[in-house]
């Protein structure tokens, strides 16, 4: 069995009093699909954001790809992450947000070619040619030259991802990717990530609303309440027999508001 | 017999009064250049000053935040003609002489250049959180997301208030006529002096200052227009 590539050990957060996160740990084994559910304030963006070092932890130890995320090993000692340790880390880690947050000063073109270019040092030739074969994956070749103003949601949320692909991470964190779209947007989105979980490898974690894509697209669901994994398994396992009383009712309000499970 | 027009004794006398006249207001305009010059050199300093307390300002660093505070707190709150003097007359004796030009400039472009330090701070701090987490997650490094990410957008922020800053030093030059620099407000004064009328070189040099500060406002309002092109979703 081949050793998981993110470990996350016994994380505690808090946002002032709040505690987020409670002594958080899972594993996640390389190319897994793993959705993150849950009611709001339950911690599952928290930890995205946390693995995308967005965040800073108050306890704990996460290991990505076999190195640790927020401490560094000198002469057996484990000492806090410097900010060379954390940029050499994040090249293993891309992100998708809710709101896109593409640069809009910045044409679809250069919002995909900017980070390669920077922080890898690519040729600007060789980093088109690569944005190019990306945006066409996503079904935007021909909004290259376009401001990101003049795209709608579900294209915008499209460019983000070919943007976060730009830096071939190992790791894609999306967090909430569809909750920001109009209802008629949605499915160009999701159409994007099944088409990327079917061609690659890629490790994808996932929080979001959309059981039903949940159901389809994961390996294993997490269900995430107060801080804590309440319950985890197989897709079937937690929307058809969740044993967990938290997880029933939860499904059972998301089914009430209109959800496809 | 003649019947072209003599000229008479009268118009003899205004056609001197007119060359003297257009010799006054050729100082005006010597004024003008030095007003303009003055603007620009200062306008260039200031911007520089701005940008590195500005961003000083929001720095990680301590010592570089204490630096830059106490340079705004210090320009913004002493008076611009206590700094033109010491800048003149002072700093000589500390060994170092400026021509007067030289130290309007200086004392110009420290002043409103500390104002100008709270716009760039101000701007930078607006570009919303989520951009700075884009740059975090693309890897982008502090001054990289700052350079290509951050200041890009700000920088439209900035523009409108720099137009006004601009303004504000336009008028302020006229505080180096006290260290006898030949500028526009020196040379009315000049002119009012030698010809006892208040009217016209007080009139020709606020219809000039008046003109001037119109320049700097379309100026600012085309650059703002180009930078903003494409942020609305309208390609021009």
């Amino acid at each position: 069995m081949p050793a998981p590539i993110i470990k996350v050990d016994a994380i505690s957060k808090s946002f002032g009093t709040f505690k987020v996160l409670d002594g958080l740990s899972m594993q996640v084994m390389p190319g897994e699909k793993l959705a993150l559910i849950g009611p709001s304030g339950s911690g599952k963006t928290t930890i995205l954001r946390i693995l995308m070092t967005l965040e800073k932890i108050d306890g704990g130890h996460i290991q990505v790809d076999g190195e640790q995320l927020y401490h560094m090993e000198r002469n057996g000692q484990l000492l806090p992450a410097d900010e060379r340790h954390l940029a050499r880390m994040r090249q293993k880690i891309g992100m998708v947000f809710q709101l896109f947050n593409l640069f809009p000063h910045k044409c679809v073109m250069d919002n995909v070619t900017l980070a390669p270019m920077l922080t890898k040092g690519v040729a600007r030739a060789a980093a088109e040619k690569r944005a190019m074969e990306l945006l066409d994956m996503v079904g935007l070749a021909d909004k290259a030259k376009a401001m990101p103003a003049q795209l709608s949601g579900g294209q915008k949320q499209r460019v983000a991802i070919a943007r976060a692909l730009a830096l071939s991470p190992k790791i894609m964190l999306f967090d909430e990717v569809t909750s920001a779209l109009d209802p008629e947007l949605v499915e160009e989105v999701l159409n994007v990530m099944r088409k990327l979980a079917a061609e690659t490898d890629m490790t994808m974690l996932l929080v979001t609303h959309e059981m039903g894509f949940a159901h389809d697209f994961a390996d294993r669901v997490l269900f995430f309440d107060r801080g804590r994994i309440v319950e985890e398994g197989k897709p079937d396992e937690i929307f058809r027999h969740p044993k967990q009383e938290r997880t029933q009712s939860f499904l059972k309000k998301i089914i009430a508001a209109g959800h496809r499970v | 017999m003649s019947r072209l027009p003599r000229t008479t004794a009268n118009d003899r006398k205004s056609y001197t009064q007119m060359t003297q006249w257009s010799g006054y207001l050729g100082l005006i305009l010597q004024g003008a250049l030095v007003t303009i010059e003055l603007t620009l050199m200062g306008s260039v300093l200031a911007l520089i000053m701005a940008f590195l307390a500005g961003m000083g300002r929001v720095s990680r660093f301590f010592v570089v935040r204490a630096i830059a505070t106490a340079y705004i707190e210090f320009f913004r709150g002493t008076s611009i003609f206590v700094q033109l003097f010491w800048a003149y007359f002072v700093l000589p004796f500390a060994g170092l002489s400026l021509t007067p030009l030289q130290a309007g400039v200086l004392a110009l472009g420290l002043n409103v250049g500390a104002y100008a330090a709270e716009v760039v701070r101000g701007a930078i701090l607006s570009v919303g959180r989520e951009q700075y987490e884009a740059c975090t997650a693309l890897n982008l490094g502090r001054w990289q997301g700052m350079r290509h990410v951050i200041l890009p957008q700000a920088l439209l922020v900035m523009l409108p208030t720099f137009g006004n800053n601009a303004i504000e030093l336009l008028k302020a030059t006229s505080v180096v006529s006290l260290i006898s620099l030949a500028d526009l407000t020196f040379q009315a004064q000049v002119v009012r002096s030698q010809t006892g009328s208040t009217l016209m070189p007080f009139l020709s040099v606020l219809i000039i200052y008046f003109a001037l500060a119109l320049i700097i406002s379309w100026g600012v309002r085309t650059l703002e227009r180009r930078m903003a092109r494409g942020l609305d979703g309208v390609r021009i």
